[in-house]
């Protein structure tokens, strides 16, 4: 297999698509919580994507199609190469037997929600996995989450499928019910990781988030992955990305991940016209 | 008879209203006819103050002396085999500083510009198609070099040209580290470095890109795999901030993203990939040359741009040519000028910078006048982006946690000045075991580093 080719690819869903990439100095380092950045092509924005599983020389993640770079990377095939893999990046998540813990994952942060979730269970944990999603069609993963958890919980939005409402109902219900959480980790979207720690701060549960900010070297040198912790400023690409999520600024990440918005949704729109222009010559 | 012209010979340059706007080579070089004459201005002195000012020690007098006859070739050869990179240095180097600074031609009048004739045969050799790429025949002994910037290129370099079998592993997906990251297209372009390691390359030298030891490797598992030493040039990676309210607003950058975006990944360009706000008014907080980089760079990106420095110009760190450059391009000095907290609107976006004057009090532990806040004095400035071009810190991701290796103070790698470190096999040179400094130490720390792991190495036969 050559350096850097796309082994296997499978579509999740019509937006989430998964790559298990060639990589296998990176593969047999990487642990769960930890990241990756690659590059499509010689010209291409260096993104960030956490690592979903590796193993036999693999490295899998999963994206999402955002952006023009998601985009560009979805229409590479098996077989195709990477221009860049680099990893793995940050520093893993802290595991250890800890009793009985949640881990809550938003959509496409199931992907990151899984390994960590797997790596509590086989230490020993009690694990009570709450996967969220918008609607019953882009459940993803609900196999292998299954396997890496002692109860998984399904939620929609919708209530098309399995709990009706937010991840943080779910676990709310679970407290409500009398089940005493030792630890809950929180992988998804910036506003749902803020409200699963709003509600673990009125149940006095430790609260693990990952965070996920703009990057672009992702070994310290950039600075831009920056967030304030406890009033500190840190880098999520070294001392993350996963924070004692309490006492993360999350007001001040989201807006500063909304700094290229204008420009991604561009770049977005660019991408389609190029595909769709693609098209109508071919 | 030497050429007693007082002055340096003038080098072509940009105009300034017109570079400013452009992101090409400010300084255009010299041709062959203004090289002789300016080579024809050093008196060849016997004692050679200028390599005593020499970080890698070039033979001076020599190769100015071959320009002067006109034998180019003959100056490449004397050049190229003391320094491994004289298109760069002849371009970055603080030459007034360094070698030019103790010429004595520059007692009464302008030292010879040593810089501009060394930049001149290190392009002509490369116009010419010559690359000083011979090495000693390979000796069987494998060397990992850890970061590809001035210090692990240099040190690569040396080592193959003695025959050892050199991996430079390089974190980013491309090779030069601060020459790529850091320094502007417009003072040093790209295709230079890209020469620069393409000769490497010709060495035998292994660049590998993408890889961050520390991570991927550390520096044990590089000795499994056969490496009998380890070189750490992986620089001063973390920016300072200055921990004032405001730092985390969007429009706020350290010096290192904004450049990375520009240099790196192009953002400059039409179409790039990769996103960087075009700001209308921008300030830029230091004094050193990345903050005259930076200042640069913002202005040719349409921005009307103030650097902010809290001490006087006389204490500017930066090289005297950039700041020279600055001025004429049209960035405009606020200095003995201290920030102390940025503004934003409703959205996060930067709106303002709030500043206090400075004057100057006692000299403080590094000799330098401590700028005092004037009572009183604070006022506000509009701009919509800040960049911090305020130094950095020890990254030690390569090296943190290598048994018995030791670090200073201040988390950088403890070397000596031939970079031996705690650990006989593991050596440092560069910002890694210095903190930030300049591109000429780095190489000079590379050299030194070189001839102490060959020493190492023969040591063990």
């Amino acid at each position: 297999m050559k350096k850097y080719e796309i082994a296997k690819k499978k579509v999740l869903t019509s937006e989430i698509t998964q790559i298990s990439v060639y990589a296998p100095l990176v593969a047999a380092k990487a642990k769960a919580g930890q990241f990756i950045i690659l590059r499509v092509d010689e010209e291409g924005e260096r993104i960030p994507l956490t690592i979903s599983s590796a193993e036999n020389g693999l490295v899998t993640v999963i994206f999402q199609k955002i952006g023009g770079t998601t985009l560009a990377l979805d229409e590479l095939q098996e077989g195709d190469c990477l221009h860049d893999f680099v990893g793995p990046l940050g520093v893993p998540t802290h595991v250890e037997d800890l009793g009985r813990v949640a881990v809550l994952g938003g959509g496409l942060g199931c992907a990151i929600a899984l390994p960590v979730a797997r790596a509590l269970y086989e230490a020993g944990n009690q694990v009570d996995l709450i996967g969220g999603f918008k609607t019953k069609d882009i459940v993803i993963l609900e196999e292998e989450m299954g396997k890496a958890c002692t109860d998984l919980h399904i939620c929609t939005d919708d209530g098309t499928y399995g709990y009706h409402g937010f991840v943080t109902g779910k676990l709310e219900e679970l407290i409500q019910s009398g089940v005493k959480f030792d630890h809950v980790f929180a992988i998804g979207p910036l506003l749902m990781m803020k409200f699963a720690c709003k509600l673990t701060e009125k149940y006095n549960i430790p609260t693990t988030v990952s965070m996920n900010p703009i990057m672009i070297d992702g070994t310290g040198m950039c600075g831009c992955c920056r967030l304030t912790v406890d009033g500190e400023v840190k880098f999520a690409c070294v001392d993350g990305p996963d924070f004692d999520g309490h006492k993360v600024d999350f007001d001040e990440v989201i807006a500063r991940n909304n700094t290229y918005k204008e420009q991604e949704a561009k770049a977005k729109e660019k991408h389609l016209c190029r595909l769709g222009g693609g098209a109508m010559n071919g | 008879m030497a050429n007693m012209q007082m002055n340096k010979t003038p080098m072509p340059e940009q105009d300034p209203n017109v570079r400013n706007r452009n992101f090409e080579e400010v300084a255009l070089g010299y041709t062959l006819e203004q090289a002789q004459n300016e080579a024809q201005r050093c008196l060849n002195c016997k004692n050679k103050p200028c390599v005593s000012g020499c970080p890698v020690g070039i033979p001076i007098p020599e190769f100015v002396g071959k320009v002067a006859e006109g034998d180019l070739a003959g100056a490449y050869q004397l050049l190229s085999d003391a320094n491994a990179l004289p298109a760069i240095s002849g371009r970055v180097c603080p030459q007034e500083t360094q070698c030019e600074g103790k010429c004595v031609r520059g007692i009464k009048g302008e030292p010879v510009s040593i810089g501009r004739i060394e930049r001149f045969v290190a392009d002509w050799a490369a116009e010419n198609g010559l690359a000083n790429v011979a090495t000693a025949p390979k000796n069987g002994h494998k060397v990992a070099v850890i970061g590809s910037g001035p210090a692990g290129l240099t040190c690569a370099g040396e080592l193959a040209r003695m025959g050892y079998e050199v991996s430079v592993f390089e974190a980013f997906h491309t090779p030069g580290g601060v020459l790529s990251y850091g320094i502007p297209e417009f003072r040093l372009p790209k295709a230079i470095v890209k020469r620069e390691v393409a000769n490497l390359e010709k060495m035998g030298v292994d660049i590998e890109l993408n890889m961050v030891i520390g991570k991927v490797l550390t520096i044990p598992e590089l000795f499994e795999r056969g490496y009998e030493a380890v070189f750490i040039g992986s620089g001063a990676g973390l920016p300072m901030f200055m921990k004032i309210p405001g730092e985390s607003l969007i429009g706020v950058y350290s010096a290192n993203e904004y450049l990375t975006r520009i240099n790196l990944m192009k953002a400059y360009k039409e179409g790039a990939e990769t996103p960087i706000l075009h700001n209308k008014k921008v300030a830029v907080v230091g004094g050193g040359n990345v903050a005259m980089d930076a200042a640069r760079c913002a202005k040719r990106l349409g921005a009307d741009v103030h650097i902010v420095y809290r001490r006087s110009e006389a204490e500017l760190p930066a090289r005297a040519e950039e700041v020279h450059h600055a001025k004429e391009e049209g960035i405009i000095f606020d200095l003995l000028t201290n920030p102390v907290s940025i503004e934003g609107d409703e959205t996060g976006h930067v709106q303002s910078i709030t500043c206090v004057k400075m004057e100057l009090g006692e000299p403080d532990e590094s000799g330098r006048r401590r700028p005092v806040v004037i009572e009183g004095s604070e006022f506000k400035m509009e701009v919509d982006a800040v960049i911090m071009a305020l130094g950095t810190k020890a990254n030690q991701m390569s090296y943190g946690g290598t048994p018995g290796l030791e670090q200073t103070r201040k988390g950088c790698v403890a070397a000596d000045e031939n970079g031996c470190t705690s650990c006989p096999n593991i050596f440092a040179g560069g910002d890694a075991a210095t903190g930030a400094a300049t591109v000429i130490l780095a190489m000079g720390a590379g050299k030194h580093a070189a001839k102490s792991i060959d020493q190492y190495i023969k040591s063990k036969q």
